[in-house]
């Protein structure tokens, strides 16, 4: 039984394991380690539990938030929360106007394994009229050199839900 | 404080698990005690962030049987970027309730054990997995989202506020920003190159910085840590055991910890807690913390000096470590710690008051000494293998506390003369969590 191939350079390594599933790192003073590949996959059963509305809701092409029924504090999110992070309060669900303004935004060139293929993209945190919080989106529609805070944009909702945040995006409003 | 010790961090250590990465860390700080036995540590407290990078759970356990410290008691700490802040604080704990008179604090992690954008992912799953992951879960891309706020609230509204094309204020605001940001990245990296014990010390112009590859804009790869291997540990005991084993040990005279939504849409909008060097009416108009400030790291930064008794920060710190993941977040952090105002971290950045005197950067920096930070190169030069990352700030600064920076670092270069009162800042996703420890001459 042969050996799994020796290697001086970790990212060598790296590219044997996809090849033969094991390979032996040796460094610069001769010490060998043997390296294997280790394969993890997972579904888990994930459970939107009591933000489960908003999501159904994106579904219908509509955008909820929720409102602090403790008529003193009426606090209202536009990341939607059960309850009031100021008062403790239970919230209600309210609809939150399709268009806002961008609070704050960036370009992804790169991103975690999962979203490579995708970048770049465009994250944006948008403000809506009469929610105190803020709602972090994709912006789509526009070049990097248009984005700016402040820029007034719109909701786009996806034809064939995911039931993912990713079935609404912004576009500047033109 | 009586001994701590580091791994060399590094991008991989193939040829070490984390049981034998903390060994040596371990060994090290035994090694320069040898008054202290195992028989007299009491127990630990042992910090790494991840199960999915070990892919190992209960690894702590497994770090507690290599020392052979069982069957004495350990607790496992977690919370993110900030876990061995906490861990060390933990351990101080410990020992300042009178449950321990010697505690090890201990810390690891090996991220290289999975390709760095499966890192990434790993470290993106501490943003909310419902609203936030879904998005493109990628955590430079959330600072980058917080600096290109902060660069609006302190540059485009200040120094650009004369220009009228909206576009235009916004881009020459942000092309000030990365430049100043370029200037933290020199610093740190240049630091370094006088630390052994640093994963990435070289030194780089600010046109370096500013033309490395972009990453998630306005952040360059040069302003950005990376993924390491490595452990570290502290000893921590009461004064009279400290006075047996070390006539150099270090005191612990404050801790404070804060904290702050998971999510950034969630941050108020609301008043900032004041240092007693600040007015109200300094902030009549800014809406705090929002997402351009880390009001975790105001609070643990107030409630550290409070303990300790220090009202005016940059005259009482002889020198800060600060978890500077990202050079946008240690200009935002000079903020925080007050340092300087809300709003004069770019200026304080170019004063070249975080910058040590002795070394020459390339840059005009006419105040440089004033408070050092990050002599040691920080997390962008030395790495961020999270679970040891703030114990290894501790580490640092109680070497610089002893004055036995020549002896560890085989060159004086970083030792700061007469240095007594330092602070240690360890720092959770988008400043979800923060620990401030401060460290003085006990001696
Ligand atoms: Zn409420």
């Amino acid at each position: 039984m042969a050996r799994p191939k020796t290697f001086q350079h970790f990212r060598d390594v790296q590219e044997e394991l996809g090849k033969s599933g094991a390979a032996i790192f040796q460094d610069a003073d001769g010490v060998e380690s043997l390296v294997i590949d280790s394969p993890y996959s997972i579904h888990y059963i994930h459970s939107y539990a009591e933000d489960s509305p908003f999501f159904l809701a994106l579904a219908e092409g509509k955008l909820l938030g929720s409102r602090c029924m403790n008529h003193a504090c009426a606090f209202t999110y536009a990341t939607p929360r059960g309850h009031c992070m100021i008062c403790g309060h239970a919230t209600t669900w309210v609809e939150l106007p399709k268009n806002g303004k961008i609070h704050s935004w960036t370009t992804c060139l790169f991103g975690s394994e999962a979203f490579l293929k995708e970048t770049p993209y465009n994250l944006a945190l948008v403000e809506f009229e009469g929610a105190g919080s803020l709602l972090l989106v994709r912006l789509k529609d526009c070049v990097q050199s248009e984005i700016y805070v402040g820029m007034p944009v719109e909701a786009r909702f996806a034809a064939e839900p995911k039931y993912s945040i990713t079935d609404v995006w912004f576009v500047p409003t033109r | 404080m009586v001994s701590g010790g580091v791994t060399k961090f590094a991008k991989a250590h193939p040829d070490m698990d984390f049981r034998l990465m903390v060994k040596k860390a371990y060994d090290q700080a035994m090694d320069e005690i040898p008054n202290l036995t195992r028989d007299q540590i009491d127990g630990s407290r042992i910090s790494y962030f991840s199960d999915h990078f070990t892919r190992q759970l209960k690894a702590a356990s497994m770090v507690q049987d290599y020392l052979g410290l069982n069957p004495k008691g350990s607790i496992r700490l977690e919370w993110g970027g900030a876990t061995g802040g906490e861990c060390f604080q933990a351990a101080y704990e410990a020992v300042a309730s009178g449950r321990m008179d010697t505690c090890l604090a201990a810390g690891f992690e090996t991220m290289s054990r999975v390709a760095t954008w499966k890192g990434n992912e790993f470290i993106a799953l501490a943003s909310d997995t419902n609203f936030d992951f879904p998005l493109g879960g990628f955590y430079t891309g959330y600072y980058a989202l917080m600096v290109v706020r902060h660069m609006y609230e302190y540059l485009r509204l200040t120094k650009y506020a004369h220009v009228k094309d909206e576009r235009e204020a916004q881009r020459l605001a942000i092309a000030e920003g990365q430049r100043i940001m370029s200037w933290v990245s020199v610093k740190n990296h240049l630091n370094a190159t006088h630390n052994p014990y640093a994963q990435y010390p070289k030194r780089l112009t600010v046109d370096d910085v500013l033309k490395s590859e972009m990453i998630s804009y306005p952040l360059s790869r040069e302003q950005i840590c990376t993924m390491s291997d490595g452990a570290a540990t502290a000893i921590l005991c009461t004064e009279s055991m400290a006075k047996r084993l070390t006539d150099r040990p270090v005191r612990i005279t404050g801790v404070g910890t804060g904290t702050d939504t998971m999510r950034l849409a969630d941050r108020p909008f609301g008043s900032v807690p004041l240092f007693p060097h600040e007015k109200a009416k300094d902030y009549e108009h800014l809406p705090y913390p929002g997402v351009h400030s880390f009001r975790a790291g105001r609070s643990a930064g107030l409630e550290a000096c409070q303990m300790a008794g220090i009202t005016d920060p940059i005259r009482e710190f002889d020198f800060i470590e600060l978890h500077d993941a990202y050079a946008s977040s240690e200009i935002q952090t000079y903020e925080d710690l007050g340092l300087c105002k809300y709003g004069e971290g770019y200026d304080f950045t170019l004063s070249g008051a975080p910058f040590l005197k002795n070394i020459d950067y390339g840059l005009p920096v006419p105040k440089a000494g004033t408070i050092p930070v990050n002599p040691s190169g920080g997390l962008i030069a030395c790495g961020h293998p999270v679970g040891a990352t703030g114990l290894m700030q501790a580490v640092f600064a109680f070497w610089q506390l002893q004055g036995s920076i020549r002896q560890h670092f085989g060159d004086p270069t970083l030792q700061l003369r007469n240095a007594r009162r330092g602070a240690i800042h360890s720092h959770a996703g988008t400043g979800s969590a923060v620990t401030v420890s401060i460290l003085e001459r006990g001696f």
